[in-house]
């Protein structure tokens, strides 16, 4: 009996012990913690591409310029003021007041050096089309730069905004090399001027950023308000749930939509959907380089587009917040034409159409996707109802994309996030320029894109953008599928509101 | 016990040397690596200097023995995407998978061989039905279903253990019972079934008949002779709990060496994936190597055989 007694003392001593020590972060101890299955390996703004970067770049870093998300103006941020010089270069004046976090003071020096390290293609920056417009910078005075540009580039500004960074002068020249003898550029340590800096580095495990006091006032980002925010990787969806329901997580996203709408009913989180710049499309092998050659034919292509049940999957399976589009390109994007031959959902018509075409009896070929397994799932039966049987190949998309560029895939099942840029170059300039990932080489949409995507009268360029979107979707050589929205869950004791632009501003974000 | 000792490191060196042979050929199993390594839009030129610098113009033979050399002398290479030297990388995670194997096995051992003796002791009583229902919940239900209950009701509703991480003691008992609770079934059923045999047999009688202790001929008779095949499954369970807990290292956002291994395939981490199999493969042997020294040390007759 006293065995048993002591043995009790024992196991509430140590519960004790176990509840007192499991210190949770949130508002108590001033740290927002906030988790996403991705790795952050490396903290660079040009050297790692993940959606995690884009985030923490923002945070970290400052542009010339940046865009109200709410009016879509650009104000002024590292720049006091610009001025076009033709239709080739931009002429900034910098602000005389910022310091990086090493304390050193921003100028023109760091502008120069920035811009022509990151639009050098031999220095390997990641994705190289956010700079490429980039021809080189000049220093015209201590706080004043000219911007050149390779070409006439309407949304520079948006790219300015969004994806080119400031770092200080020399900031990577004293890297390590790596064994190919050439600097690696991820190995530099970050310094930014932003409103956080990064305290911390765990690769693969976590980053840790703290509130830059010296952060200069009158930023339209706003003075930073939360102490301490810690970025961690949760591969589990389920394990970051749980986090969050217990408080060791104050925030996350891309919450599945069952889970999501059953955590909207706890007292502790808030949860909302929320729509973002990602598109979900479908690419067919146009030239028939597959070997699968069924969709060269445009009355099958139509086929298939009528056959699927975009409305439903939009509503059903991705959430409140998507949207079907008729246009490859999102509807918040500068260009984006929504007034487009559609394909409204009617098996019957597509039935017609793939007797028309020869294919009475259906077909089967193989289709390609790397994300959201259940939502392709969903398209191969809507294809089966009208007899084409979908054979699914499930890749990772570094796999995919490879596969996709060699022209490999009869259809693609693929989404696009245009890097956050609102502008449709960023989307269509992509897929239908002739670059490796254009699988129709249609040399008209080549002619109207380039119209388009360098002349910097607005009218002039939405009207070429729509001869684009129109002859794509006359020939049916994408099938756009519906706009992505994410299911985000936060702690009530935070203030935050998501963007559609899929870059939550922690900066602005605040204890309630 | 030397020449035994001698015959079976032999062993496990030739399984450590054919092991190092199939890690190192890895790299080529997804093409020509200098491709791969100079990246995408490389010329011809770029490839070519690619294959200079990282030594793939030498003989494979030459490769293989430089890349050994380097490997013994702990330089594992350089992750493409971590960007940091492979060794540092593992040996800063493994502590952490071996903490978690050790506990898991711990956790394993404890429950699992007193169930097995007891069962033993009183074979088809309730006692002996409870040990073996035990068993074959542990062996039906998925570790990744147990862990999320375990989350739901230790980790949510009462709030009794951490989550994730590694900060603490306490962040390593879910997982560890999670991951031990699978071995639990094996442990105890060999336990259970060594030690009916043993307890039938002609020295336990001897030795009951001579008036020892019940304890004495059930601990240091009996228990020491059916447990022998025991230590050979710990030692060959704890290497698969060292490269096989991606699944509760996921679950319990542990960056381990598991979680590592998952991450580096799916990133195309070569030298990672080397690295990583290479000392998963030596501690493996390893493990099995001392097993067959302590099973030689705890029955004469292996050693004599």
């Amino acid at each position: 009996m006293r065995i048993c007694k002591s043995m009790l003392a024992l196991g509430v001593a140590a519960l004790t012990v176990a509840l007192s020590s499991n210190a949770y972060a949130g508002k108590a101890d001033d740290t927002l913690n906030w988790a996403s299955s991705r790795e952050v390996a490396v903290v660079d703004p040009y050297y790692n591409n993940t959606r995690m970067l884009v985030i923490m770049g923002q945070m970290g870093w400052d542009g010339l310029v940046f865009r109200d998300i709410k009016s879509g103006e650009f104000k002024p941020l590292l720049a006091k003021s610009w001025e076009w010089s033709g239709d080739k270069a931009i002429e900034f004046e910098l602000r005389d007041d910022v310091k990086f976090h090493d304390g050193t003071a921003f100028d023109a020096d760091d502008v120069v050096y920035t811009l022509n390290h990151v639009s050098n293609k031999e220095n390997g920056v990641l994705t190289y089309r956010n700079v490429s417009w980039i021809e080189n910078a000049e220093k015209l005075g201590p706080h004043k730069v000219r911007v050149n540009l390779k070409k006439p580039f309407p949304p520079a500004f948006a790219y300015l905004a969004n994806a080119v960074a400031m770092l200080p002068s020399g900031h990577y020249e004293n890297v390590p090399k790596k064994p190919d003898g050439k600097k690696d550029y991820a190995a530099a340590k970050p310094v930014g001027t932003g409103p956080y800096k990064v305290a911390e580095i765990k690769a693969g495990e976590f980053v840790l950023m703290e509130k830059n006091d010296a952060y200069f006032a009158d930023s339209p980002k706003g003075k930073p308000q939360i102490g301490k925010i810690r970025f961690r990787t949760i591969k589990e969806m389920n394990t970051g749930i749980a986090e969050l329901l217990t408080g060791g997580l104050d925030w996350i996203w891309d919450v599945p939509k069952e889970q999501a709408e059953r955590m909207g009913s706890h007292p502790s989180v808030t949860v909302e959907n929320a729509k973002t710049f990602r598109v979900s499309y479908m690419a067919f092998d146009v030239l028939g380089q597959s070997g699968q050659e069924f969709f060269k034919d445009k009355r099958v292509r139509q086929a298939i587009s009528h056959a699927i049940d975009r409305a439903s999957i939009s509503k059903n399976l991705v959430g409140p917040a998507s949207v079907v589009i008729p246009s490859a390109c999102h509807p918040d994007q500068f260009g984006c034409s929504q007034d487009v031959p559609t394909y409204a959902y009617d098996p019957a018509k597509a039935k017609a159409l793939l007797k028309e075409a020869g294919y009475e009896n259906g077909f089967e070929f193989d289709l390609y996707a790397y994300r959201e397994r259940e939502f392709t799932e969903a398209v191969i039966g809507d294809l089966a109802k009208i007899g084409v049987k979908a054979k699914l190949n499930f890749m990772q998309y570094r796999a995919l994309r490879d596969v996709v560029r060699k022209g490999k895939t009869p259809i693609n099942h693929m989404t696009w996030g245009s890097y956050s840029i609102p502008d449709v170059s960023a989307i269509v300039s992509n897929f239908f320029t002739h670059g490796p990932d254009d699988l129709t080489k249609d040399p008209q949409m080549k002619e109207f894109l380039n119209v388009a995507d360098n002349s910097i009268d607005p009218a002039k360029r939405q009207e070429f953008y729509k001869k684009a979107f129109d002859r794509i979707a006359s020939e049916a050589y994408w099938l756009p599928m519906f706009t992505y929205a994410k299911y985000y869950a936060w702690s009530k004791d935070l203030d935050f509101s998501p963007t559609p632009d899929e870059i939550p501003r922690f900066y602005a974000t605040k204890w309630k | 016990m030397f020449y035994y000792a001698l015959k079976r490191l032999g062993v496990a060196v030739l399984v450590a040397v054919t092991v190092s042979i199939l890690s190192f050929s890895m790299v080529y199993l997804s093409g020509d690596p200098a491709v791969a390594l100079a990246g995408e839009g490389a010329s011809n030129e770029d490839i070519e200097n690619v294959r200079r610098i990282y030594g793939f113009d030498q003989p494979i033979i030459f490769q293989y023995g430089n890349w050994l050399l380097q490997a013994v002398q702990g330089n594992l290479g350089h992750s493409n995407y971590l960007k940091s030297p492979v060794a540092s990388v593992i040996f800063e995670r493994l502590p952490t998978t071996m903490l978690l194997g050790a506990c898991s096995l711990a956790f394993a051992l404890l429950l699992a061989i007193p169930l097995g003796v007891v069962a033993a002791i009183r074979p088809n009583s309730i006692i002996d039905r409870i040990a073996l229902s035990i068993a074959v919940v542990g062996q039906a239900m998925p570790s990744f279903w147990f862990a999320l209950t375990m989350i739901l009701w230790l980790g949510i509703n009462w709030r009794l253990l951490p989550i994730t991480g590694t900060e603490s003691w306490m962040n390593f008992i879910m997982p560890s019972v999670a991951l031990g609770y699978y071995l639990t079934p094996a442990v105890m059923r060999l336990t259970r079934a060594g030690m009916l045999e043993v307890l039938s047999s002609d020295y336990i009688r001897t030795a009951r008949a001579k008036g020892l202790r019940p304890m004495t001929v059930l601990f240091k008779h009996a228990l020491r002779n059916a447990i022998i095949p025991v230590v050979s499954l710990a030692a060959v369970q704890f290497g698969f709990m060292l490269g096989g807990s991606i699944v509760i290292e996921t679950i319990f956002a542990i960056n381990g060496l598991g979680y590592l291994a998952w991450e580096s395939i799916l990133r195309a981490d070569v030298p990672m994936m080397q690295a990583i199999v290479l000392v998963l493969s030596v501690f493996y042997i390893l493990l099995t190597f001392l097993a067959d020294m302590l099973n030689a040390f705890l029955d004469p007759r292996i050693r004599v055989a």
